[in-house]
């Protein structure tokens, strides 16, 4: 029997309690991939067509900020490890990644084709708004986190 | 004559500082007697002429002859507590306040979370949780800060680390690249870390924003309210129950608290200015 | 938690009371201050100043305020003359025995001596004494004790006064808080100027009392004497400026921080914390700390002191950078609903003692009463 993707997208948080027939749908729009660590999955602003599923490793999401952040000139908004998904930007116009994607520990990840999902989603409305539901929580999730940081709860010392 | 009671402090030798993060101190004190105190209660520390604030004992509950508090400058106060040497004098009344029940957690598994300087109070906690370790199930340490040079007991965090028999996830709000950990906020460490939410006890403390937002988090983890504690904060100065300062609604924070479980608390924190 | 228990007119306690109720003329009150301060009690009571009845040293009962009533209302306080000679004519002023027992400031470091002389009060009205018993909660029934309340306090000669008409924003029976005293004095006087004359029926609370009285020229009271006392205190009873509804308060204010009604009072609340200042029960207190310049580390000429605090300042909740409690609509429900609610979670009774002070001072002349009874009405 030939190896399928299929236990791997099944086995990712992100596709939790997806039926079966919409995950045998879907596995032709996934690849699997290894990223070492220093590589980029992704740079700000280049096209975004894809989504990933980190399976194992810590990505780092980097934004370029001349003169802020070490010597290298990059500041990280967030870390995203096992389980994770990164990419909204394949779902939304202009479709265009608006971070870096830093590995910063070897990452396993398996890369879906969002050409590729979107038009099984034209064909299957009810895939289509099963992905749309988790992305849906996924944004809420990110953002109540982002807002969290943006809070700086924890204040600074010069902040008196 | 009259009686000093509740007002005189003893003064305690400092034997050692220690510089955590750029604003961030730990002092180690010579009581002056017997002491002893149970993990997450407080000192009044005492400067003459310039004040006194509650501070935490941050140390092991084991070690009598050697307290410690780990204190941010961010007041007069705290300024001058942070800039004593070993040699020095700080008053010293205390402890006060109720402490982590870790009968509680005991048999299953216990979450210590900590935001910030939410750490030193919540570090006896897991000494003493580490001193009798075969009573729990798995020990999980979640600690978030602003950046990593916030990051409190770093050395302790790398061995902490290194046990077999303890989980660490750390993470920090924003970092500039050279940093290798997590970057993200705490209530997403309580989705990753490794629990048994029907079985586990919560200790969380940190700023009160944080601590909601972690709640929450570990509600969704499956985390009973009943088995959640929370440590607060309000303005202390008597710690004695009669100066009126630290009421948080029918609660006096310096002599209910600052250790609440979450049942208790949770209408109040869900009313403004309360 | 205890209650309150419903007050009886003149019930003495089995073993308290030692002789009965006595009886003695109006003119012979100084025999009994005579024995108080031969007993070397500084003896503090009422007296006209500044347009109001205030407490104050006394030397005899000349410095009574003889003759004189008050007039209260929601912000509103006048001294008015009786068309008789009553001493104890009036309800209360702005000052309450927390004055002395609580002063307004102490020095903590280095420990301030006690006063020489143990305090007696003369004329402590009913509210007073239950007051007083809350405030010794406070200060004296938890795990610490504060050695300066604790040290005026466990020599205070209490001699109280029963009211024979209740003022204008009296609510004390409503809150079980009198008009009767009951417990908690030395000695308790009440007032009658009707035939056979301007007397004082007088019974002792305590056997420290019982002796005093011992040294006045006095008779058994007679029966005509104890109806003429028992219906002073129905009278007053019956001449409640205020009432607060009966109902659990506590209950009702846990349930409704979110009530509009506290936007309403918030409009017309200054925050100017005289409620605080005047209540007897009100008990917070900051702390300050004085550097010299032989400031040391161990103390040196460092001082601590205290004094009176209230709610209603922007500093009272302060906490990392601001208050808690910033708008004026939250310090108002906190001293509301810590007065009437809260306090029960804190020190198992009510805090409020029916007075009526809060409401006589307050320049905007919100009424205690008056905002419990809105909530009520639309909880």
């Amino acid at each position: 029997m030939p190896q399928t993707l299929e236990p791997l997208l099944r086995g990712h948080k992100f596709f939790a309690g997806l039926e079966p027939a919409h995950l045998s749908l879907i596995v032709s729009c996934a690849a699997n991939e290894v990223f070492p660590a220093g590589s980029f999955l992704f740079r700000e602003g280049e096209p975004a067509q894809t989504f990933y599923l980190i399976r194992e490793g810590r990505l780092a999401l980097e934004i370029a900020a001349p003169g802020r952040g070490s010597s290298v000139g990059a500041l990280v908004v967030q870390t995203l490890g096992e389980g994770d998904v990164a990419g909204f930007s394949w779902l939304i116009e202009p479709h265009r990644w608006e971070f870096d994607g830093r590995v910063v520990e070897r990452v396993l990840a398996v890369r879906m084709d969002g050409t590729c999902l979107r038009d099984k989603c034209e064909d299957d409305p009810r895939l289509g708004y099963e992905l749309m539901r988790r992305f849906a929580r996924l944004a809420a999730n990110e953002l109540q986190a982002t807002r969290l940081q943006l809070l700086d709860v924890y204040g600074h010392a010069h902040d008196r | 004559m009259a009686r000093p009671g509740w007002i005189e402090p003893q003064f305690w030798h400092v034997s050692e500082t220690r510089q955590e993060a750029p604003d961030v101190v730990t002092l180690g004190l010579t009581p002056a007697g017997r002491f002893e105190f149970l993990p997450g209660q407080f000192n009044m520390l005492y400067q003459p002429g310039i004040g006194e604030v509650p501070i935490s004992v941050s140390g092991d509950a084991a070690d009598t002859g050697h307290i410690l508090h780990t204190i941010r400058d961010v007041g007069p106060v705290s300024h001058a507590l942070c800039a004593l040497r070993p040699g020095q004098r700080v008053g010293v009344r205390g402890p006060y306040g109720t402490s982590w029940p870790l009968a509680v957690a005991a048999g299953g598994d216990l979450v210590i979370i900590a935001g910030g300087i939410g750490l030193p109070p919540l570090r006896p906690a897991l000494y003493q949780a580490l001193g009798q370790r075969e009573r729990f199930g798995r020990v999980v340490l979640l600690y978030g800060a602003r950046t990593p040079d916030d990051l409190l007991f770093t050395d302790e965090l790398s061995a902490w680390r290194a046990r077999f028999d303890l989980d660490v996830y750390v993470t920090v709000d924003a970092a500039a690249r050279g940093w290798r950990g997590d970057v993200g906020v705490v209530p997403d460490l309580v989705r990753r870390a490794p629990f048994d939410p029907p079985h586990t006890t919560a200790f969380v403390v940190g700023p009160e924003i944080m601590m909601r937002f972690t709640v929450r988090a570990l509600r969704a983890a499956g985390v009973t309210d009943d088995r959640m504690y929370l440590s607060m904060e309000r303005n202390m100065q008597c710690a004695v129950a009669m100066c009126g300062h630290c009421q948080l609604g029918p609660f006096l924070v310096c002599r209910d608290g600052p250790v609440f479980g979450y049942p208790q608390l949770a209408r109040w924190l869900a009313i403004r200015e309360v | 938690m205890e209650t309150v228990n419903a007050r009886q007119p003149h019930s003495t306690e089995p073993g308290q009371s030692l002789t009965g109720p006595v009886v003695f003329q109006a003119a012979a009150l100084d025999q009994l201050l005579d024995a108080v301060k031969r007993r070397g009690f500084r003896l503090i009571g009422p007296v006209v100043r500044d347009g109001a009845i205030c407490y104050d040293d006394i030397a005899s009962a000349a410095d009574l305020p003889r003759g004189w009533t008050d007039d209260q209302d929601a912000a509103s306080y006048r001294l008015r003359k009786r068309d008789d000679d009553a001493l104890f004519g009036y309800n209360v002023g702005p000052e309450s025995w927390k004055k002395y027992l609580f002063p307004p400031h102490a020095r903590l470091l280095p420990t301030e001596r006690p006063p020489d002389e143990p305090y007696a009060f003369l004329g402590v009205r009913s509210c007073e004494l239950a007051a007083i018993a809350i405030q010794d909660r406070v200060f004296l029934g938890g795990r610490h004790k504060d050695p300066h309340y604790e040290a005026r306090r466990e020599g205070a000669l209490i001699i109280a006064v029963n009211c024979g008409e209740a003022g204008g924003t009296c609510f004390c029976a409503s809150m079980d808080a009198g008009p009767c005293a009951t417990d908690g004095f030395d000695v308790v006087l009440t007032e009658l100027l009707g035939e056979p004359g301007h007397r004082f029926l007088a019974e002792a609370g305590t056997g420290r009392g019982a002796e005093i009285l011992g040294e006045v020229g006095t008779r058994p009271a007679r029966a005509e004497d104890i109806s003429a006392a028992h219906a002073a205190s129905q009278n007053a009873i019956a001449s409640m400026g205020r009432v607060m509804p009966e109902l659990d308060l506590h209950q009702l204010l846990a349930e409704n921080y979110g009530h509009p009604r506290w936007d309403d009072v918030a409009a017309r609340c200054l925050t100017c914390g005289n409620c605080t200042m005047v209540c007897p029960t009100c008990f917070c207190f900051s702390v300050e700390d004085i550097s010299g310049l032989s400031t040391s580390e161990t103390g040196g000429d460092a001082e601590r002191h205290r004094s009176w605090d209230s709610c209603f300042t922007m500093d009272h909740s302060y906490l990392h950078g601001g208050p808690v409690r910033a708008s004026g609509r939250s310090r108002y429900r906190q001293w509301m609903t810590h007065k009437l609610g809260t306090w029960f979670d804190q020190f198992g009774t009510s805090g409020c003692v029916g007075c009526g002070r809060c409401i006589t001072w307050c320049p905007a002349a919100i009424d205690i009463t008056e905002e419990v009874a809105a909530i009520a009405a639309d909880p």
